[in-house]
Parts: C-alpha cells; sequence; structure tokens
C-alpha cells in the first residue's frame, strides 16, 4: 500500500498549489513501471483529501505504458508487462524511457 | 458543459518532498562521515539474521549503527539489542495500519536518535516488502538486497524494479539448496539479465557461509568514497 503515502504526497502538491482556491480536479501521471494500483490510489486520495482544500476533487488519472531501449541491441519496445524484455532481441537489460511517471501535471481549481 | 475552473499547470513530481528529503538525510550522512545502507528484502528473507552474523564478527573492527524500521512491535530491535550498537526502531504505523516501506521522513525522525558521529556504517533495515521500498530515497549510499532461494527462481523478472536498485544481493539460505528445486544457475541468470551490474554473494546466516564475504563487503565501503546513488 504504497499508495496510501503516494496520495499523501499528491494532496500536498495539490494544496501547495492551489493558491488557496479550491481544487476540483487533479491530475497525475501514472507510470506502469510504479506498480501503483489505480483504485487504491483513488481510494487513498479520496480518504487523504478529507478536510483540505482538495475535498471533493476528482483524482484523474493518465496511466502512462512502459518503454525501454535494449542496451544490447539498441532498438525501443513498448513493455507490456513483466518480465521487461526487448521484442527484437530478447535482451532484459533495457534502459527505461517511459513508465517511471509519478507526476501531479496540473490542477483544475476553482475561479476565485 | 460549462466550468468555472481554472487549469494551473504543476508539473511537480510527486516523489519530489521525499527526495528533498532524502537528500538532506544524506548530507547529515556526509558530515558525520556515516556510511548508509538501505537493506531490503521480502519478508522473511533473513535480513536482521544476517546483520545478526555480520555483527558478531564485526565488533570492535567498524563501529555499526542499526535503524530498524517495521510496521509493528520491536522483534528485530529486541534481537539486536545483545550487541550494544546505537540502534533505533521506527514503527511505520502512523494510525491508518502501517506503511509498507520507510520513507525518508521516517528515517529523518529516528535519526535524532543515533549518534551519526561514532557511526561508520548505519544500516537501514526496511520494511520487509519487495514492491513499495524500491520507490523511496532515505539518504542511503548503496542498497542491498537480501533474496532467499525460497522465493523462487523468477522473482528477479517479476520485481525488477527492486532487483534493478540493488547494488549487491545476498542470496540467503543457500544452506537449503540441496533439499529444494532451486535452479540456482538460472535465478543467477535471471538477476544478471536485470541487474548486470549488481554483484552478488551466496550466503547463510544459518551456516554462517558468505557472511566474512559480506562483511569484506561492508568494511570495503568505509575504505572508499561514497558511492553515488
Amino acid at each position: 500500500m504504497h499508495e496510501l503515502s503516494i496520495a499523501e504526497s499528491i494532496v500536498r502538491v495539490a494544496c501547495n498549489h492551489a493558491d488557496e482556491r479550491r481544487v476540483t480536479r487533479v491530475h497525475v501521471k501514472l507510470g506502469h513501471l510504479r506498480q501503483v494500483v489505480p483504485s487504491a490510489l483513488a481510494f487513498s486520495f479520496g480518504l487523504v483529501a478529507e478536510g483540505t482544500g482538495v475535498e471533493g476533487a476528482e483524482l484523474e488519472m493518465e496511466e502512462v505504458p512502459a518503454a525501454g531501449i535494449c542496451r544490447r541491441c539498441g532498438e525501443e519496445s513498448q513493455l507490456e508487462g513483466f518480465p521487461l524484455v526487448c521484442r527484437t532481441c530478447g535482451g532484459f537489460d533495457l534502459e527505461i524511457i517511459r513508465g517511471e511517471e509519478l507526476l501531479v501535471e496540473f490542477l483544475e481549481l476553482e475561479e476565485a | 458543459m460549462h466550468r468555472t475552473a481554472v487549469k494551473k499547470v504543476v508539473l511537480e513530481n510527486v516523489l519530489d518532498a521525499n527526495d528533498a528529503l532524502a537528500q538532506a538525510n544524506r548530507e547529515k550522512f556526509d558530515q558525520s562521515g556515516t556510511y548508509v545502507i538501505n537493506m531490503m528484502s521480502s519478508p522473511g528473507a533473513g535480513k536482521t539474521a544476517l546483520l545478526e552474523r555480520a555483527l558478531e564478527r564485526l565488533r570492535g573492527k567498524l563501529r555499526l549503527g542499526v535503524l530498524e524500521g517495521d510496521v509493528q512491535t520491536t522483534l528485530d530491535a529486541d534481537r539486536l539489542a545483545r550487541f550494544h550498537i546505537p540502534l533505533v526502531q521506527v514503527n511505520t504505523d502512523p494510525g491508518f495500519g502501517g506503511e509498507c516501506h520507510l520513507d525518508a521522513n521516517m528515517v529523518r525522525s529516528g535519526l535524532a536518535e543515533l549518534p551519526l558521529e561514532d557511526i561508520d556504517i548505519l544500516v537501514i533495515e526496511n520494511v520487509g516488502n519487495l514492491v513499495c521500498p524500491a520507490e523511496f530515497r532515505v539518504g542511503e549510499n548503496v542498497r542491498v538486497m537480501v533474496y532467499s532461494i525460497t522465493e523462487g527462481e523468477e522473482k528477479p523478472l517479476k520485481y525488477p524494479l527492486m532487483f534493478r536498485s540493488a547494488d549487491l544481493v545476498l542470496v540467503n539460505k543457500i544452506d537449503l539448496l540441496e533439499y529444494l528445486d532451486f535452479d540456482l544457475e538460472q535465478f543467477l541468470g535471471y538477476l544478471k539479465a536485470v541487474n548486470p551490474a549488481a554483484p552478488h554473494i551466496l550466503t547463510s546466516a544459518r551456516t554462517g557461509e558468505g557472511v566474512e564475504e559480506f562483511c569484506s563487503w561492508l568494511e570495503r565501503r568505509t575504505a572508499y568514497p561514497p558511492a553515488s546513488g
């Protein structure tokens, strides 16, 4: 359940950027490699947001599929799951280029 | 649909706050000349048992300290108390039922009780878990992962984030090899596949196999300038 810690961080980031206005939507990017369970994050977010300026806000989760470049053959692969394997040569040693995102991208705030 | 809402771009990494605290912890460690090891594994892999074996050998040679992370209980800390080393227990249960990992702030909260100036190597024993601890830097110099052969060969492929983040892998419970249908070569192949750079040591906390080598590895940590990471 690292979702709870992550939810706490998201709420903190959102509160810090809310300019004292009510937050109606929080848009986050979740890389697949973060192994975050969206339903668990949404549930945790609801709990943690209670009593803050983010209470009642929608948590919008944009999932980012993983991709990597093979260090053996240099080809890029989409990574659908574990094991992480190069689709061209079958190598396991990949430089991850997408899928590690854990980012609050934007907020929607109520008009002042 | 008309919204009376305005969009504000944030672009802030969710773990930035943790990473900033981890960096602050690291600066504290660097100031006191303390080398810090984040020790991670699944529950029951043998972190505490290996630490006990290592502490027996390193007593008088190297000043070790331990920060124990556990969801609940002080059982692990109680086991280590006989070594009379600086030891602090951080329970990760803040009221919600317990976190599955240590984060930089929890480690920071434990540091006040440790005399860092008198510690050459601080071992942070993380909560047993192969997923979450890998996400949270706590200010460590290196990550040591304890894996036990009762867990099955395929674990590096199933938990690559943890295995990729390790700087050293202790392959523990190796005394059970003859009793298990465990293919050591296949496991080592998978390990090398996901983390080609990490060395491994075959260990048994029960027989003491590999503990000397682990201790030498620990002693070498203090001989070199801190590694990046």
